[in-house]
């Protein structure tokens, strides 16, 4: 069976080599990019939730286990960072917008950034979630590095942690919009600094593709709601957990 | 372009160093940002073109950023379908509801001073 024998080595080719997992997620993003196009732009069909389900599907259908794909797929997740960076030039271009405002988006941000722990814990704990999951919940708005470190420090779980707040900035960027539309909020720095406090990198994501100035305040909310989280959170939880 | 994607490896690489040195607790590429704003601050006008060029390209594609640890929400499916309810509730309302009173608050508040740009 020579055939099969090629056909074996060419697996083991591509499952060792970041190669396959890189065109994947790259062809994944291509199509989630086409399909929110073709769906006239609609927020719903969110272009990063479609590359995810994508992917999954081809993980599930070929059997190949997540750590194979990530170990290829890392060169991209490692881009995260220099574009966290990069968010400064949209924050530099609109910096006379968020000077002016610098009072109201500090008192907004510490409602909001309040709200959104308080909320997920007071829902997590009325529908009969275990204090573990709980608290796995209360930072899943923050940028996941974060979320997961404060997780960890309340005793939830990191990787159920981190779990959450990809699905929540996937909530946050797919359905925020129409979210906004209901609560009419209109103002571009308001709407953008929604979508940052409660749905992270992803809803700035969402952000930036619609408006430069939500973007701009979406990735300062972003950053401001990691500090105020992992300042805060730890702090009123064990007054919490003690009172 | 290379140059550029330095300066952006070079500030997220200082915010790291900061970070565990210091023990602040913040991303360092969060840190990075700021870091680089300031740079930018100081140096005044526009930012350099090439640095423009890198940074709007990373930033257009940022969702596709997310999906190599979006696709990670299946090794904890198992945890999730635990808590599914209470899991569920927490990450659709609670972040919806989180954004509805943030925007509000936010336009509220500028809209007491009166605002520009809708």
């Amino acid at each position: 069976m020579r055939e099969g024998e090629g056909l074996a080595a060419l697996w083991v080719y591509l499952s060792a080599d970041p190669l396959a997992a890189l065109a994947a997620t790259l062809l994944a993003w291509l199509a989630g990019v086409r399909v929110h196009a073709a769906a006239r732009g609609n927020p719903i069909v969110n272009p990063v939730l479609v590359a995810v389900l994508l992917v999954v599907a081809v993980l599930l259908v070929a059997g190949i286990p997540y750590a194979d794909y990530f170990a290829g797929a890392q060169f991209v997740h490692f881009l995260l960072g220099p574009a966290t960076v990069a968010l400064a030039l949209p924050l530099y271009r609109h910096w006379s917008l968020v000077r002016g405002s610098a009072v109201s988006i500090l008192v907004s941000l510490a409602v909001g950034s309040a709200f959104a722990v308080a909320s997920a814990a007071a829902l997590g704990a009325a529908f009969g979630a275990p204090l573990a999951v709980i608290a796995s919940l209360a930072p899943k708005s923050v940028t996941t590095p974060v979320a997961m470190g404060v997780a960890e420090e309340i005793g939830g779980l990191p990787g159920l942690t981190a779990a959450i707040v990809i699905l929540s900035g996937i909530v946050g960027a797919s359905l925020g919009t129409l979210t906004l539309n209901l609560a009419r909020v209109r103002d571009w720095r308001a709407r953008g600094l929604a979508m940052g406090t409660a749905a992270h990198g992803i809803g700035t994501a969402r952000a930036l593709a619609v408006n430069e100035t939500a973007g701009a305040f979406s990735g300062l909310a972003m950053g401001l709601n990691a500090l105020a989280t992992a300042l805060a959170l730890p702090l009123l939880w064990r007054l919490f957990a003690s009172g | 372009m290379i140059g550029a994607f330095a300066i952006l490896l070079c500030c997220q690489l200082a915010g790291e160093v900061v970070v565990r040195a210091a023990g602040l607790p913040l991303p360092g590429p969060v840190l990075g940002m700021l870091l680089l704003f300031v740079i930018l601050l100081l140096r005044g006008g526009e930012p350099p073109a090439a640095l423009a060029a890198v940074a709007d390209g990373l930033l257009r594609n940022l969702g596709l950023l997310f999906i190599p640890a979006g696709v990670g929400v299946i090794v904890h499916i198992g945890l999730l379908a635990e808590a599914i309810v209470p899991v569920a509730l927490a990450v659709s309302i609670g972040t919806l509801a989180a954004i509805a009173v943030t925007g509000r608050v936010m336009q509220a508040l500028l809209g007491s001073r009166g605002g520009a740009g809708r």
